[in-house]
């Protein structure tokens, strides 16, 4: 049996092996991005000899400075609004179609339900133009309220809360119906809050969704004053794309904040992609 | 056949409208209304000034089917899906495996592979090129070479490539993980007992119990690696000579429709685009009857 235990132990180091080298690789780029941004321009672009640690001091003043010149204060209210006001409606919305569709029956239910899933099976790249000329018209370009616009409704997230909704055992409401509840107390008192998890997954896919897009902010909000930290980190590479401190120093300002809220909330985010398994 | 509600199930069916209304009149107006809109548009010419449509028939089709631009931009993207759908879904399976064998410190692994899912691409695509710099980047001074990583047009496109693995292999990583999850543990006690080894265990029970969750990662991800569009816009310069040679349809939409404001001729590449996503879900959907395995 030894010979068993022996083979084992040696997968064990090379699974150990393995998945130390990748995560290696995997961090090469976030452990490059804050070494060049606290290195100076000079020390960032020497060649002979090349650094990879600074060598005279750490620049950790690098991003004060890039927080004040390039208006990052402002870069991340714009953001923060947008998430908050996507995750709202989005939940909003959905829960109550989720709860309308999984548990309620109404005529035209299912060609209803037929155009959610004709939406998501649609590639939203079909939807900008007419969307940007809506919100163009509407006098919202270089606002909160255009950046929003998109994400008023989720096809993806009633179709989630669908199925949240119909997994939840039959005889709760019921028993609510028996005690006089009409149909919105029984939504509010007894079955939302139930959905909990189901509601958390699509908050946590609508803000990744929201943080990582980059075409449409860079449509709808074009001024450096109103856009988000996606957008307003491309418009700076093309402006000051040589300065490399400072593309670094910027870029981990960009990512740090959910990077921050992912290191607290792992658990959530990892079930929350793995029970959606949304498109991001 | 219909027969009258009772009030019961009237009231019900009023509930439920106006449950769903906000939803659906948010549908029609902000995605079947710009679905049909694009589609007229590419039939019209934006006037001067940005007004107006003027109708032109396939005109706009004729040129952006006999633009070689346009079949390059699709050969581009759907070399880019063939980087990153295969390789990301196969380094994606090996770590989700391993990582499901209960070992000690692996909850650090996981959250180390999904960190790039958090990260918006416009600021990781970024330390990418950096990282390529033919001169000063990292890559070229640690292995002592001179590749032009991202303005070979050779290899450009499987730089871009590496990229695109490395973003998505941890959210491949996670769907793998909840479907090995599903997986019962007694097909594994069951071909130990018979002798199987861990290798022949992957071949014969993971891979084809695992095979609808794969299916479905392969599925998401094609569709999303033929919209690709933030790695080829923050990674090459309007000036790299790569350019031609990597960038995407969605890039070549994005810059016809809103960098030169020609919305008729951004639309027909759109409608193009749509067609052949569609044609490609439908061969998936054909493929998924023969390739998956039911239970």
């Amino acid at each position: 049996m030894e010979s068993v235990q022996t083979r084992d132990k040696v997968n064990k180091i090379i699974i150990y092996v393995i998945l130390t080298i990748m995560a290696i690789i995997m961090l090469v780029p976030f452990v490059w991005m804050i070494l060049t941004a606290v290195k100076t321009n000079q020390e960032a672009i020497s060649v002979d000899p090349f650094y990879i640690f600074p060598h005279n001091g750490w620049h950790w003043e690098n991003f004060a400075s890039v927080w004040r010149s390039y208006n990052f204060f402002t870069l991340y209210k714009n953001t923060l609004l947008m998430i908050f006001f996507r995750v709202l409606c989005a939940v909003l919305t959905a829960t109550m179609a989720g709860y309308a569709f999984g548990r309620l029956n109404f005529p035209g239910k299912n060609a209803m339900f037929a155009l959610v899933l004709i939406q998501m099976m649609i590639p939203s790249q079909i939807f900008i133009i007419p969307q940007y000329l809506m919100v163009s018209k509407m006098g919202l370009l270089n606002t909160v309220s255009g950046l929003v616009f998109p994400g008023i409704v989720t096809a993806f997230g009633t179709y989630l809360l669908k199925t949240g909704y119909e997994g939840l055992p039959k005889d709760l409401e019921e028993a609510a119906s028996i005690d006089g509840c009409n149909i919105g107390q029984r939504f509010l008192k007894i079955m939302m809050p139930l959905t909990r998890s189901s509601m958390v997954s699509l908050s946590i896919f609508t803000a990744l969704f929201a943080f990582k897009d980059l075409m449409w902010p860079m449509i709808v909000c074009t001024r450096a004053e109103t856009t988000t930290l996606s957008a307003g980190r491309a418009k700076m590479q093309g402006q000051y794309g040589s300065d490399y401190p400072t593309m670094m120093a910027s870029a981990v300002l960009a990512i740090i904040p959910m990077v921050i809220i992912y290191v607290i909330f792992q658990k959530q985010f990892v079930e929350g992609i793995a029970t959606s398994g949304g498109k991001l | 056949m219909k027969k009258k509600l009772t009030p019961a199930e009237k009231n019900e069916a009023i509930w439920a409208w106006c449950f769903i209304l906000p939803t659906i009149l948010g549908l029609i107006i902000l995605n079947f209304y710009p679905t049909f809109n694009t589609i007229y548009q590419s039939f019209c010419k934006t006037g001067d000034f940005g007004k107006g449509n003027i109708w032109v028939g396939l005109a706009n089709y004729k040129v952006v089917l006999a633009n070689s631009e346009t079949w390059h931009s699709l050969w581009n993207t759907i070399k880019y899906a063939l980087i990153e759908v295969p390789f990301g879904v196969a380094i994606a399976l090996v770590l989700a495996v391993f990582l499901n064998k209960k070992l000690k410190g692996t909850s650090l692994y996981r959250t180390i592979f999904f960190l790039p899912m958090v990260c918006a691409p416009a600021a990781v695509a970024m330390v990418w090129k950096w990282l390529y710099n033919q001169q000063f980047g990292l890559l070229n001074n640690i292995f002592h070479s001179n590749v032009a990583w991202i303005s070979n047009p050779k290899i450009a496109w499987i730089s871009i490539g590496i990229i695109g693995v490395w973003s998505v292999i941890g959210y491949n990583m996670v769907l793998f993980i909840s479907g090995l999850q599903e997986i019962p543990g007694d097909y594994y006690e069951a071909a130990s007992i018979d002798g199987a080894t861990g290798i022949k265990q992957f071949f014969h029970i993971t891979i084809p119990l695992l095979s609808p969750t794969t299916f479905f990662i392969v599925q998401t991800r094609l569709i999303g690696a033929l919209t690709v569009f933030d790695l080829m816009f923050m990674v090459m310069d309007k000036t790299n000579v790569a350019l031609q040679n990597t960038q995407s349809i969605v890039y070549l939409f994005y810059n016809y429709a809103f960098t030169n404001g020609n919305k008729g001729y951004g639309a027909t590449i759109v409608v193009v685009l749509v067609v052949f996503i569609m044609i490609v879900t439908f061969i998936l959907q054909k493929l998924e009857k023969k390739l998956v395995f039911h239970n």
